[in-house]
């Protein structure tokens, strides 16, 4: 499977980093490559095998339903980059 | 009759599926251990986990697992024993993982069915396609800033039940009962509060129109979280006309994400979603399977309240009410509550009068809630004993009614207290009956003469003479006798 | 007195705390030294020389209080470095990425908090490969580490410490910490330890807690511990494991003490050699020590059986689609909006591409868009479901064998430490160091790698065993007998 420049950039797109222009066709490259090496799994025969999603062998766990956190709005706030009162903020959305 | 919209080529049909969204009734997140409360402080009710923060994991809550077990049961849905977690990907502002961790192609809840009842007294089961489990977002608010919005996120990661219906509904009208008939069974179940200005429901309409004997489907528009069932109505109807608008123009339809703007009745396309959507979902690798146990599911059936389709088919066979009284008095569980609270072992019928004549008017003159009624359940079935053993007529009840709103005593003391006990002593009905008579014998000729019609005012003569008080079967009986004498 | 201070092993360095032969301060004075003469190599990112002395001073309190030691003693008072991926309350935690630069939890992963409880003193936070993608430290926004053994035919070349772990594995074997923690997703401790010749275990998936560690590969992703010895290593497991309600994949399972474990009696043993491990072309010197292993381990009386892992070759091309589609979805909460770098735009989605393309280096950003394709509409089946798929074969090969293996023996990796301007080129040429670890990895099942000898050129080699789930002990045990056998002394330039 080779990429073209245009695929790439929806895949930049679809995970939000900016990709110069000039650097679509090397970036395309180097993804095709990565992906005919990945391509050879489609020779295996996996009829009727499960994906392995976890190797955890077990149900979920589940917690009881009582408030054991939160309540330390300035400890979530502490690391943001532009908080205005308590709120964290970004360049303003037009719905 | 059919709905359908008469364009100027013909006759169109609408075709309507709801995605409801409704918060799940607990005390914490699904998958942290942050309060749910409405209302708040700014990220007062965030944990790491619900902002998304570096090396936070999920850990799922057993009531919310619990509550949609049991809405799925009350929605007589297949309940999938197992069921998995998937994130969906999207970038948002107020989407803090950058996932919402939701269930893709193995919900825990699958196919099952509501009743809708409609104005004209039919009913129509719509198909639920299926529920799920999934985390909420948090808050963008674009007012607060001329250049930035701002995020709040303490509702970030409370649970939701997304629940779907088949495109089985066919006119604003339907669409309105199916809400609020899920609305009533989530009510009944406690599984949400389904209060739909606080968000705590949410609906998202999808819609398309079609020629009337069409096959097949239009393509259709999401209207985006549409706060109230009229405004759902409002905007399935807007949203319908303009398609067939656009149809009828040579146009066509492209499927988007609209939004319904109350205030002008339209909706609008949404600029923040016009962005092409790959989810990428994918099982969440962070969360195992849910693998919940048959015993677990009987355990919640176990527990399932009568849900209101049930309730009212029994009021019926039991109280022989109506089935338009009996739609009326299960709509709240609350409201059946009640009602049986006064019915029974007493005329069920009289009840159902009383509760949804005078007691509902009480109700809605303000000030009251279930909790906290005008008169209690017990007070009034004292009253329509009294009704049925003589002591006051129906007419007097009213009165009795409106002093007991205002004092809250029991009804045997308002009747002592205010001397309201009707008369039944013959004589004293008698005497009162004869001086009416002496006092108007030009009416007792013409009613001997034929006139009939003046015996009802000779009633009402008698009955201020008395205060009302007579009892009115006696008062009419003694009255013939003495008129025909 | 410095110099031996910090040779001793935890060990040795915790039963002559209990004698007072030293304190805790002056053990880790000892190390601050050591790190303050090898900043050179870049191993920390953050020190915390400070904090360091003061959670020393503590310990001495408790030890003189009688309270001492969390585990048996084992890590009280004991320096350790904390690869910075661990989330610690009040330390900046960055990554290796410049967009998590100035990021300070207010949380403590659940792993150094265990840690701490056990008595163990944080000297400071260790660089890696950015969010742990890489085999050399070199993607490091930090810079890369420099790892201590020099080659004796070219000493003056800079060799890479392997990674991620490759701060981690760089400061143990330059005696700056007695110990170092580390997370494995593909090979991240073993191939480091291998490189730097010290001792690393990544334990099965879900012995270890997750909760506070910035993911990369949530399926595959496992904090282990690094030292010098086997020993050691079992010690630091011991305060490192168990389980923990906050990650919802770890194991409700009881922790042994893994010290216990090394018994030094392996007869009767069966250990599996898979022929999948040794291609044409395996790096001569690799294949030597591999067998001088399997002979080491005859003469301790175990039996070696040749074993088959058929869908070895396909690890890596799983490895590569599995662990960047988890990554691309992990790593999408880094935006701007609540912590770390931002890059201001003109609208959200500007300031997202913005603060991305600006935040993450080539190497992750190259594994998000991979990632990213192949869990998008239309590939989803033939990408990533198709892997999951090739992924349980792969397990089920080890479930295979060992129903006739107790542990299997392999090379951890195809070849000693390269150097920091050999290969960086070609990211595919750059995975396949991983292509031995990658395997356990994706099975889930612990993988510990220690050193043999040296190659001819001055340079440690590692052998991996590989344990049933849970059974680390065996893990242990065998290793604890190969450590013996192989008696490395051999240490690094400068140490």
């Amino acid at each position: 499977m080779s990429l073209d420049k245009g695929t790439v950039r929806a895949i930049a797109e679809l995970a939000r980093i900016d990709v110069p222009e000039d650097d679509l066709d090397h970036l395309a490259g180097e993804l095709s490559g990565i992906l005919s090496f990945v391509e050879h799994l489609s020779e295996v025969n996996t009829d009727g095998i499960r994906p392995m999603n976890s190797v955890a062998d077990l149900g979920l766990p589940m917690r009881t339903d009582a408030v054991t956190d939160g309540g330390y709005a300035e400890a979530v706030l502490a690391n943001a980059p532009d908080a205005i009162e308590g709120f964290f903020t970004v360049p303003k959305v037009v719905e | 009759m059919a709905y359908l919209i008469q364009g100027e080529t013909g006759d169109w049909e609408l075709v309507i599926g709801l995605e409801v969204h409704a918060q799940v009734i607990s005390k914490a997140k699904l998958f942290s251990g942050a309060a749910t409360d409405f209302g708040a402080d700014p990220n007062s009710q965030v944990s790491f986990v619900d902002a998304g923060f570096p090396g936070m994991l999920p850990v799922i809550n057993e009531v919310c697992v619990e509550q949609a077990v049991r809405t799925g049961l009350g929605l007589k849905s297949q309940i999938n024993l197992t069921s998995v977690f998937a994130r969906k990907n999207y970038f948002y502002a107020d989407l803090p993982q950058g996932y919402q961790i939701s269930q893709y192609d193995q919900p825990i809840v699958g196919e099952g069915e509501l009743l809708i009842d409609l104005a004209d007294g039919t009913t129509r089961a719509i198909g639920i396609e299926r529920l799920h489990l999934e985390q909420d977002a948090g808050k963008s608010m674009h007012d607060q800033h001329p250049t930035k919005s701002f995020i709040d996120l303490n509702r970030s990661g409370v649970a939701l039940m997304e629940i779907v219906s088949k495109p089985d509904m066919r006119s604003p009208e339907e669409a309105g009962a199916y809400l609020t008939k899920l609305r009533t069974i989530l009510r009944y179940l406690g599984t949400c509060d389904g209060n739909m200005q606080e968000g705590s429901m949410r609906c998202d309409a999808n819609v398309s129109v079609r020629k009337k004997g069409e096959q097949g489907l239009r393509t259709r528009c999401e209207i985006k979280n549409v706060n109230s069932i009229r405004f759902v109505q409002q905007a399935i109807e807007y949203e319908a006309r303009r398609h067939i608008d656009v149809y009828e123009a040579g146009g066509d339809i492209r499927q988007e994400t609209r939004l319904f703007d109350s205030a002008k009745g339209e909706t609008r396309s949404m600029r923040s979603k016009e962005h092409a959507h790959d989810y990428r979902y994918f099982p969440d690798p962070d969360l195992l399977p849910l693998v919940i146990g048959a015993d677990f599911v009987e355990a919640v059936k176990a527990t399932l309240p009568e849900l209101p389709d049930d309730k009212k088919a029994r009021f019926m066979a039991e109280y022989g009410l109506n089935a338009y009284d009996s739609g009326v008095l299960v709509a709240e569980r609350a409201s059946a509550d009640f009602f049986e609270g006064v019915a029974t072992g007493r005329d069920a019928k009289m009840a159902a009068n009383w509760i949804m004549g005078d007691f509902f008017a009480a109700m809605n003159s303000g000030g009251y809630s279930w909790e906290k009624p005008p008169v209690s359940a017990a007070h009034l079935g004292a009253m329509i004993d009294l009704i049925k053993d003589g002591t006051i007529s129906t007419r007097l009840a009213k009165d009795v009614f409106v002093f007991m709103v205002e004092t809250g005593k029991d009804p045997a003391a308002i009747v002592e207290e205010k001397g309201l006990k009707q008369v039944t002593d013959t004589g004293a009905i008698e005497t009162a009956i004869d001086a009416v008579m002496a006092a108007n014998p030009d009416k007792v000729a013409e009613i001997r003469a034929g006139k009939d019609k003046l015996i009802g005012w000779f009633v009402g003569q008698v009955m201020k003479a008395t205060q009302g008080k007579a009892n009115p079967a006696m008062l009419n009986e003694l009255i013939l006798r003495k008129l025909k004498e | 007195m410095m110099s031996e201070l910090t040779r001793l092993t935890i060990a040795e360095a915790g039963r002559r705390l209990a004698k007072g032969d030293f304190t805790a301060r002056e053990l880790t004075e000892a190390h601050l030294k050591v790190m303050e003469a090898r900043r050179g190599l870049n191993a920390f990112i953050t020190e915390t020389p400070e904090l360091a002395l003061e959670s020393a001073s503590a310990s001495d309190a408790r030890r003189k209080a009688g309270q001492a030691g969390g585990l048996a003693g084992g890590l009280e008072g004991i320096p350790l470095g904390i690869k910075d991926l661990f989330c610690t309350k009040g330390v900046q935690t960055t990554a290796a990425s410049h967009i998590l630069e100035g990021f300070v939890p207010q949380y403590e992963s659940t792993v150094t908090a265990n840690l701490a409880r056990a008595g163990a003193v944080s000297l400071g936070k260790l660089n890696l490969d950015e969010f742990a993608m890489g085999s050399s430290n070199l993607t490091s926004y930090f810079g890369g580490v420099e790892n201590p053994w020099k080659k004796g035919s070219d000493p003056a070349a800079r060799l890479v410490p392997g990674g991620s772990s490759g701060g981690s594995a760089a400061a143990v074997a330059a005696r700056m910490a007695m110990g170092a923690t580390g997370t494995d997703t593909g090979g991240s401790i073993r191939q480091p330890a291998a490189f730097c010749g010290i001792v690393g275990i990544k334990p099965t998936y879900g012995r270890c807690s997750r909760w506070g560690v910035v993911a990369f590969a949530s399926s595959l992703d496992q904090p282990g511990p690094m030292a010098r010895t086997v020993e050691d290593c079992a010690l630091m497991l011991n305060g490192m494991a168990g389980h923990d309600p906050k990650d919802s994949t770890s194991a409700p399972m009881p922790v042994p003490d893994f010290a216990k474990a090394l018994t030094g009696d392996i007869r009767g043993l069966k250990v599996g050699i898979p022929a999948e491990y040794r291609p044409d072309g395996l790096n001569a010197e690799v294949a030597r020590a591999w067998d001088q292993g399997i002979e080491w381990l005859k003469a301790a009386g175990a039996t070696p059986v040749d074993i088959s892992l058929p869908h070895t070759k396909y690890a890596l091309p799983v490895y590569y689609i599995v662990a960047p589609a988890e990554a691309s979805s992990n790593l999408a909460r880094y935006d701007g909006v609540r912590f770390g770098l931002r890059v201001e735009g003109g609208s959200l989605d500007d300031m997202y591409r913005k603060t991305r393309a600006a935040g993450f280096g080539p190497e992750v950003r190259r594994r998000i868009m991979i990632g990213t394709y192949v869990l998008s509409a239309g590939y989803y089946d033939a990408y990533y479901s198709k892997a999951q798929k090739v992924r349980r074969l792969i397990a089920e090969d080890f479930t295979q064998a060992f129903r006739s293996v107790d542990v299997i023996l392999t090379p951890t990796a195809p070849s000693a430490a390269f150097g920091m301007t050999d290969r960086s080129d070609d990211p595919v040429t750059m995975w396949l160091n991983d292509v031995f670890t990658i395997p356990t990895s994706l099975a889930g099942l612990p993988g510990l790698s220690l050193p043999v000898g040296l190659n001819g050129d001055g340079l440690p080699l590692g052998l991996q065993l590989i344990g049933r789930p849970f059974d680390e002990e065996t893990v242990f045990k065998v290793a604890g007998v190969m450590e013996q056998a192989a008696a490395f002394t051999a240490v690094p330039e400068g140490v």
